[in-house]
Parts: structure tokens; sequence; C-alpha cells
């Protein structure tokens, strides 16, 4: 479904992505750690074309979507993504948050984008807030909505970006359980995360990137018990 | 010390008349200026260079002289070189205008870069073309840093007003001058026009921080 052949990316002098190289499967569910600053974030982010690579190609499906004649917006509305910090948009109700972009883009009628909107909202249980405003909303909330607001696209992947590093303890449970629920669907997803256990328990995969290389590529159960670089079993000391 | 009011009353109601004319040709110029600025302010973030650079040349220009040189060259160069005798309103608005176009810009182009970016990059990941995401997501959230900014604008025009006029435009300062020479008295009616200006600079303040308070209140 993704492949990724050796792309890199620099900032000025600083290299950020260093020859990084791997494919996902479709319904696989990727988890990337590593420490904060070695590229977690730029990595995801090459995905959906918010960075360009300086090098290298990713494919989607039958798409090369690096190459400079390739549609971005086309392929941004197949993945969806979810930040860290939601990026709810302040002035409009969690239903045109949601609605917004399923009718603007994808030119849905607003009755048909409401209805697959308060079918989302059900799911991540905020139907009752649908005429909220986000700042009415706890984090967690905003956050479920975000993912909502991601899925009327109706996308094939979803990225999702430390999508509970921003939440209050309390709060990041209910963020994990409706992430959990959507990588039963089946949904391909790539989730940047500091929850190991959500890792442990969900991924079926681990990437492990330290300042831009990616030095680690296993399944959990290996990966966790039986890090193979000095470097994993030094960040997962810390982390676990 | 000899300060005589009474001679102005009859004269009172011409010079009233000159905040009609002020205001009219103020308004009519920040809506210039409002268009004019906005679409500077959009070449401003544009990635194109040619756009950007003209947007910045001109705002440089305009903000670098003196509005008066502006005003003078729109009323008195342009009939030397083009052989169209301009009228006095029609060159106040250009003059204005165009001037406040480059304020204006500065105003609109720093509002939209107040929004979070996060804003931006949420749009652009949900596959939203540039221009629904400017009209519909970043401008109106811009709009609540631009408001007040563009009411103290207004505010700033309507004083500078006063120099149209030295074309002969009859706002309130010309009128205070026509007075002060029918009269030979000169410091009553520029005193009155003096009043009537503060009172409109007060009441568009008023009315600029009910506009913030409403702008603060609906975040
Ligand atoms: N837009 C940018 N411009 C310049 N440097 C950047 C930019 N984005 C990220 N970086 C740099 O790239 C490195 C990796 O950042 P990031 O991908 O955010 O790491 P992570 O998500 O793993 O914490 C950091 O050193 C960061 O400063
Ligand atoms: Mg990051």
């Amino acid at each position: 479904m993704i492949k990724v052949n050796n792309i890199s990316k620099t900032f000025g002098k600083n290299e950020v992505l260093k020859n990084i190289s791997t494919s996902i499967n479709q319904g696989e569910v990727v988890a990337v750690i590593g420490p904060s600053g070695s590229g977690k974030s730029t990595f995801l982010r090459c995905i959906n074309l918010l960075e360009t690579p300086s090098a290298g190609e990713i494919w989607i499906k039958d798409t090369e979507i690096t190459n400079p004649k390739t549609n971005k917006q086309m392929v941004r509305q197949k993945i969806g993504m979810v930040f860290q910090h939601f990026h709810l948009f302040p002035h409009m109700t969690v239903l045109e948050n949601i609605t917004y972009a399923p009718q603007k883009v994808n030119k849905l009628s607003k009755e048909n984008a409401e209805k697959i909107a308060k079918n989302l909202l059900s799911k991540v249980g905020l139907l009752d807030k649908m005429d909220s405003y986000p700042n009415q909303l706890s984090g967690g909330q905003k956050q479920r909505v975000a993912i909502a607001r991601a899925l009327a696209m109706e996308p094939e992947i979803m990225l999702f970006d430390e999508p509970t590093s921003a939440l209050d303890p309390e709060m990041v449970k209910e963020v994990l359980d409706v992430m959990k629920d959507l990588a039963n669907t089946g949904m391909t997803m790539i989730i940047v995360t500091h929850e190991m256990n959500f890792a442990r328990e969900v991924a079926n995969r681990i990437l492990f990137l330290d300042e831009g290389v990616l030095l680690e590529e296993q399944i959990p159960a290996i990966f966790f018990n039986q890090p193979s670089t000095v470097r994993a079993q030094e960040f997962l000391a810390k982390v676990l | 010390m000899n300060l005589d009011f009474s001679q102005i009353v009859p004269y009172i109601p011409f010079m009233l008349k000159g905040i009609g004319a002020t205001l009219k040709f103020v308004s009519i110029s920040i809506l210039v200026g409002f268009i004019l600025g906005t679409i500077l302010a959009l070449c401003k973030i544009t990635n194109k260079p040619v756009l950007k650079w003209f947007a910045a040349a001109y705002t440089s220009i305009f903000r670098g002289t003196p509005l008066i040189l502006q005003l003078m060259i729109i009323y008195f160069a342009i009939p030397q070189l083009t052989g169209y005798d301009i009228d006095g309103f029609l060159a106040a608005i250009l003059a204005f205008g165009l001037n406040s176009a480059a304020y204006v810009s500065e105003i609109i182009r720093a509002g939209i870069m107040a929004v979070d970016h996060g804003q931006t990059e949420a749009a652009e990941a949900l596959g939203i073309p540039y221009k629904p995401m400017m009209l519909n997501i970043i401008l109106p959230q811009a709009i609540k840093n631009i408001l007040p900014a563009l009411m103290n604008e207004f505010i700033t025009l309507t004083k500078e007003s006063a120099i149209v006029s030295t074309i002969g435009y009859l706002d309130l300062m010309r009128r205070a001058q026509i007075v002060g020479a029918d009269l030979y008295r000169n410091f009553e009616p520029l005193l009155v026009a003096g009043l009537i200006y503060w009172i409109m600079v007060v009441i568009l303040t008023k009315i600029g921080s009910m506009v913030e308070r409403r702008m603060r209140y609906s975040d």
C-alpha cells in the first residue's frame, strides 16, 4: 500500500531523515517511536506531503506521490492526519468542523455530509457535542472530534502524530480506545507515539527512528523484549 | 485675549456640513484601502516572487513618502500629465485609498500570519484547496486581529484627512479656514473645528473598543 524508497530530508544543512526505506501493507498498524528530534514527525509528514522529501520516492498504491507532477490535494484526500494539538477550526461547530471538507472537497451534499458526521460522532461518543464549539470541549474530546473530522473524508490511510501527548493523563485512554477501534476496522495506520503499552498492544510493527535513521523495524514482541541495537535498548530503558 | 464665539454662530451649520464631507471621503477611502489592501496582503503571503515584490514595493513607496505629496501629485500632476482635470473629491479618495491600502495590507498580512499555522496544515491535510482555505478557515480567524487595527487606521485617516483642505476640497478644515477668512478671525473657527475633530475621534475610538470587545467575546 505504501512504499518508501530511500527517502532523505534536509532542512538547510540539517539532515533530519537519512535514507529511510520501508513498506506498509493495507490494514497494517505501524508505530513509529524514538527520541525527541529523531525525525518521527518529519517522516510522517512526508507521507502526506506536508513535507517534501529531499531525495527518494514514496509510492501509495500505484502513484509515486513524490513525483512533482502529482496533485498533492488528491493525495491528501485519501490520507487522514491527526495532530498533537488537534487543530480544530475554532470558529466552526463540531459538526461544521467534520462536514466542511467532505462538502468542499468531495462535493457531498450537506445532508449526506451531516449523516456521515453524526455516524462518526456517535462512534467516538460525542454525538451530544455536535453543536458545541471546540473551546467548549476537553482535550480528549477535541482529539476525538479531530479523528472524526479526518475519517469523514473516508481516507485509506490514517496518520497520527503523538495524538495523546498534549492530553491530561485521564483523557489518554478515551483517545487510544477510539484508535484501537479504528485499528480493528482494518484501517491502515501510522502512529507516532510515546505510549509504549499501546504500541505493544495494537501495532503490528514498530519503526524505531534515531537521529534520522531507521534503526530497527520489528514486531512488537521482539522489539520490546530483545531490541537489537544499543540505542533502542537505551531508549526503552528510559521510557519503560 | 479677546475671544468672541458669537460671530461664528451663523457659520456653524456651514462648518457642520464638513463633518459629512470628511466622513464621506474617509469612509470611501478606507473601503478602497481595504479592498486593495486585501489584494496586496494576499500578494505578500503567496510564494510568487513577482507578486511579493510588487506588493512590497507598493507598500514601501506609499509608506515612505508624505501623504500630502501623494495627494498633490494626484491632484496637480495628473492633470498636467494627462489633461484630465481631476476633481477634489476623486483625488482625495484616490490619494487616501491608495495610501491606506499600503497600511491596511500590513494590518491584514499581520492578522493572517497571527493565525496558528496548524490551521493551514489541518486544512491542507484534509485536501482543501487554497482559496476556500483562505476564505473559510484562515480569514474568519484573522478578522479578529484585523478589525480593531482597521478601526485605528480609520481614526488616523480621519485626522489626516484635514490635509485635503490644501486642494480646496470642502472638508471640515477647509470650511474653518473659509469662515476665518470671512470674519478676519481665525482662532474661533479653528477651535470649533478642533473640537469637532476631537469629538469624532472620541466616538470612533468608542466604536473601536466596542468592536474589539465583541471580537474577544466571540473567541
Ligand atoms: N520545518 C522545519 N525547519 C527546520 N527544521 C526542522 C523543521 N521541522 C523539523 N525540523 C528539525 O528536524 C528534526 C526532527 O524533527 P521532528 O521530525 O519534529 O522530530 P520528532 O518528531 O521525532 O521529535 C529536529 O531537529 C527539528 O528541529
Ligand atoms: Mg514530533
